[in-house]
């Protein structure tokens, strides 16, 4: 990504100038195979989310009192109806699946949105105001990190009771401080150059100066964090979920899945390895996504 | 050294003041009563409500009940379990070196595959194995650890009938806990079959732990090697002719190995994490367990007293990793 055309003529260039900034983006993140394997999963997994109703051959929460516990069609016993077999209480699990991509990319998304505003925001203003404001919200952020995420949001949902919103909320503010921090330093990095001064001298209001002028040159390590973010949330959600604490049966909640599951492993393997084989590939496009997104956008951080 | 010692315990005062604040604050932000939440369902009179809330102190302002609150913990009082009655400090003491023990070799595990891992990968760069390792760290990084430890259960102890599902030792062994630490309590006993019953309980369990800080290592390492391999003082080793395990072995690995202990030491709270995952799947009688059981029995104080000692310990780790840091690279030291 090559700013001096944006800043030498910011009023022609722009249009054509993004498209092969684009370009020049797109190459770079098609040389690594891996991360372009990821977004083509990634797509599929949204393209399921949204079509689900369509997709699933039954309804998530359907219980078929005459198929309890039924395996995998292929398998002796198996059903052709339930093709990956149905779980205790005979709810076909490919429906449940299906639709249990639904809440991993809400919670992905949501979490992501909050965690990226709120660290923007107060990454900008600590950066930016310095002294003791700087001091007093980094300090907070520090203290966030201190505690291991897991445990802090754990912990935050006993707080504020068990279910799927305060699930978000939760992991939303323990994931945050990494977008402060990526922020802030940029801005430090940024504040010193001189499109700022000569956008300040210009008379930019400080509103203007933040977002405008100084954000948009510090956005690559905040989409490369706000990725991998994505899948830290949809892991920590399922752990929580897991351990009861997101959400509530019977939501088709992945991690949830794997709770209900869990007392039955030893007698059938299917109600438990499917679950969480949805969780591991989605976690693994997203993260696949984020390496090449960081190869892509910031050379700096490219690992040789 | 002797400042740059007293610097980082310095920096360190803000973070645990944070911390305490943020314990202390847990308790107080819950809904509902504190005096009703300890009094229990049952409810209680007026005179015994008035009675609870001098006891505890609640009808104090708040900063003289924070004071009071952290002199405690100064003095060793973590506050009472609701559910055991016991101090919880004592609770924690008894638990704590199941899960220091599981942690311990889930990190050897991490360090011991991980680190040869790395460098080979690094040392074959762009090959096949390096291909196949990267691969297979990114999967290990991504991996939901609590569905690991439920497939290499159903694997392992299901299908193959090798190891055991659950716990710390076969239920035929008896013996007291000198250490606490089982592995080295079934040595002590003499017992025939205890010491290898405990090591067999221990193989999932640190597997299931150790998978993310493997991955997490097994990439830094390789990273750090690469950058090191491209040095002038390695070309400077080469050129002189030191046999090629001579110049990984001595002159690149040593100082690649600095920011390694670095992501070792992060991981430490990756661990913590992760041991509350763990010892639920394999019924571990350690912190992590006590914390899950204690959220769900709604026992306050051991939440609030497991998160404040569980951040000390971080803490703590983060502190000695800072220090050795230092110790191994003078670099850092006097800046």
């Amino acid at each position: 990504m090559s700013t001096p055309v944006i800043v030498a003529d910011p009023n022609a260039a722009p249009k054509i100038s993004k498209l092969i900034q684009l370009r020049e983006f797109w190459y770079y993140f098609s040389v690594n195979r891996g991360a372009v394997i990821g977004l083509v999963v990634f797509i599929l997994l949204v393209l399921t989310a949204i079509f689900a109703q369509w997709l699933a051959p039954h309804s998530p929460i359907q219980q078929y009192r005459d198929a309890l516990l039924s395996p995998p069609s292929w398998l002796p016993g198996g059903r052709p109806e339930f093709l990956l077999g149905t779980d205790a209480v005979g709810r076909d699990i490919l429906s449940r699946l299906i639709h249990g991509s639904q809440y991993s990319l809400l919670i992905g998304a949501v979490v992501v949105t909050i965690s990226l505003t709120v660290g923007i925001i107060v990454g900008l203003i600590a950066g930016y105001a310095g002294g003791w404001v700087d001091t007093v919200l980094m300090r907070l952020m520090d203290l966030i990190l201190a505690f291991p995420s897991l445990l802090l949001a754990l912990v935050l949902v006993a707080i504020l009771g068990p279910g799927l919103l305060n699930m978000m909320i939760a992991i939303s503010l323990v994931l945050q401080p990494h977008f402060v921090r990526l922020t802030r330093s940029a801005v430090l990095g940024e504040i010193g150059k001189d499109y700022v001064t000569s956008a300040r001298v210009a008379g930019a209001s400080h509103l203007r100066l933040m977002f405008k002028t100084i954000l948009p040159n510090c956005l690559a390590p905040l989409i490369v964090q706000a990725t991998l973010s994505f899948s830290s949330a949809i892991l920590d959600a399922a752990a929580l979920g897991f351990l009861g604490l997101g959400a509530q049966p019977p939501t088709p909640e992945w991690g949830t899945m794997l709770a209900e599951a869990r007392q039955f492993i030893l007698r059938a393997w299917w109600v438990v390895t499917f679950p969480g084989l949805a969780i591991l590939v989605t976690v693994l496009a997203i993260n696949l996504v984020g390496d090449g997104l960081r190869d892509a956008l910031d050379p700096k951080l490219k690992r040789s | 050294m002797i400042r740059f010692l007293l610097n980082r315990l310095f920096l360190i005062v803000p973070t645990f003041i944070g911390i305490t604040i943020l314990a202390f604050a847990f308790v107080r932000v819950l809904p509902g009563d504190p005096v009703l939440l300890i009094a229990g369902e049952r409810g209680v009179s007026p005179e015994r409500y008035q009675m609870l809330l001098e006891q505890f102190g609640y009808n104090r302002p708040i900063w003289e009940q924070y004071w009071s609150y952290l002199s405690g913990i100064f003095q060793g009082d973590f506050g009472t379990s609701v559910s055991t009655k016991r101090p919880v400090i004592r609770d924690f003491l008894t638990l704590f070196p199941a899960t220091l023990e599981l942690s311990f070799f889930a990190i050897s595990f991490a360090i011991l595959l991980g680190i040869p891992a790395g460098v080979i990968a690094a040392v074959k760069r762009g090959s096949w194995y390096d291909q196949t390792l990267m691969g297979t760290a990114l999967v290990g990084y991504s991996m939901p650890i609590f569905w690991l430890g439920l497939l290499l259960i159903i694997f392992f102890s299901g299908m193959l009938g090798w190891t055991p599902v659950s716990g710390r030792i076969d239920m035929l062994y008896y013996f007291p806990a000198t250490t606490g630490f089982m592995t080295i309590d079934a040595l002590l006993s003499g017992q025939d079959g205890a010491f290898v019953s405990a090591m067999r309980h221990l193989i999932l369990p640190t597997v299931t732990l150790g998978t993310i800080p493997l991955a997490v290592i097994a990439r830094q390492t390789r990273s750090a090697m690469l950058e090191v391999l491209g040095d002038d003082y390695v070309r400077t080793a080469r050129a002189k002719g030191l046999a090629p395990h001579q110049v990984i072995g001595v002159h690149a690995l040593r100082n690649a190995l600095i920011p390694v202990v670095t992501t070792i030491g992060l991981q430490v709270g990756v661990m913590m994490a992760g041991a509350i995952l763990t010892e639920t799947i394999f019924s571990w009688p350690g912190i992590g367990k006590w914390m899950i059981d204690a959220i769900s029995r709604r026992d306050y104080p051991v939440v609030q007293a497991g998160l404040l000692l569980i951040a000390l310990i971080v803490m703590a780790v983060n502190l000695i990793v800072d220090v050795l840091y230092g110790l191994i690279n003078p670099r850092i030291r006097h800046t």
